[in-house]
């Protein structure tokens, strides 16, 4: 017997992404899914935004990765409220491993929350978590052809963060490609060039930051 | 290698359906995948067969129907297909593009007994 079931299979996924959404609406609080391979400096960059911003923005954060507790540690030191997710060997974060974190915040407290997602330049991309917009790194040492390989991820982001550019001088690696080829796959992407290291860059990131949570309040 | 839990995800739907239709086996299940959905149909098969294993939905086959990316110019109102990931109107060059296909992960029909 045939029986027609014409269904999203992700569609438990993304119900309760939509119901996450819907508590950080009522808490007018801005979400970043943020994602990138392994190494590629979302910590580096959360530390660094986190300093800078200390004084214009309440951030939070979830820590997924596959096992340890040291980018929670890293983050703890800022003295911000942060909590740590270990997948126990999933390539991602969902939605549902997001709200099992929500009674460890204080939402009405926060005006940013960023979710980093496990290093994975594939599977956090088709996975929702109830957030605003997905950003992501790429870091000039894992070379220029990376959005036409793994186009998914480029597509999905609002932003692309490319960093290590001080290491520009010692690769192979052309900025400009990358830009094209990710404009390409995603031709509204806003991007930055950025060195966590040198903190080149990092000022227009911020300025857009600081934006962006602005206009989110006013909506 | 999130085709495990995307296969999870499948096998939830299909048992719910069975137990609706007091069905007691699955012979089939046919699905679209489209062609970015990030998705390895290889993957996605393997993930299956070891999760149903020993279980009333052991041994059913997987129909995987590989969906193509097409996309409408919302300028030139022009629809085609996206080649090579390029997200850009063949006909007028606006990046202003719809995705119509291509990005499907879903369910379509089950054969069961």
């Amino acid at each position: 017997m045939k029986i027609s079931v014409v269904k999203n299979i992700l569609e438990a996924n993304d119900r309760i992404a939509q119901e996450n959404r819907a508590i950080f609406d009522e808490n007018n609080l801005m979400v970043i899914n943020l994602m990138s391979s392994p190494g590629a400096g979302k910590t580096s960059l959360l530390e660094k935004t986190i300093d800078s911003l200390k004084n214009d923005l309440k951030i939070g954060v979830i820590e997924g990765d596959v096992q340890s507790s040291k980018d929670a540690e890293r983050i703890a030191q800022k003295e911000i409220p942060v909590v740590q997710i270990n997948t126990g060997g999933a390539c991602h974060l969902d939605g549902n491993m997001i709200r099992d974190t929500f009674k460890e915040f204080n939402f009405e407290d926060l005006d940013l929350l960023v979710v980093e997602n496990v290093g994975n330049l594939v599977c956090p991309a088709e996975f929702k978590v109830g957030e605003d917009f997905k950003a992501m790194i790429l870091s000039v040492p894992e070379g220029d052809d990376k959005p036409s390989k793994y186009p998914l991820m480029f597509h999905e982001s609002k932003l692309l963060l490319i960093n290590k550019i001080d290491l520009i001088p010692y690769l192979d690696c052309s900025i400009e490609n990358i830009k094209k080829e990710a404009l390409k796959v995603n031709p509204h992407l806003t991007i930055f060039e950025i060195s966590c290291k040198s903190g080149e860059g990092l000022d227009a990131w911020y300025n857009w930051l600081k934006e962006a949570v602005k206009a989110r309040k006013s909506i | 290698m999130h085709e495990m839990s995307i296969a999870q995800s499948l096998i939830d739907i299909i048992t719910e359906e069975m137990l609706k239709h007091e069905a007691s086996s699955l012979k089939s299940v046919r699905l679209h995948v489209g062609q970015m959905s990030g998705i390895v149909p290889d993957a996605l098969s393997f993930g299956f067969e070891v999760l149903t294993s020993d279980t009333k939905l052991a041994g059913a086959e997987l129909i995987i129907e590989v969906i193509p990316l097409t996309g409408r110019c919302l300028d030139c109102k022009r629809e085609f297909d996206i080649e090579d990931y390029a997200f850009e109107c063949p006909h007028c060059g606006s990046p202003n593009i719809k995705t119509i296909s291509g990005q499907d992960l879903s369910i379509q029909e089950i054969d069961v007994d």
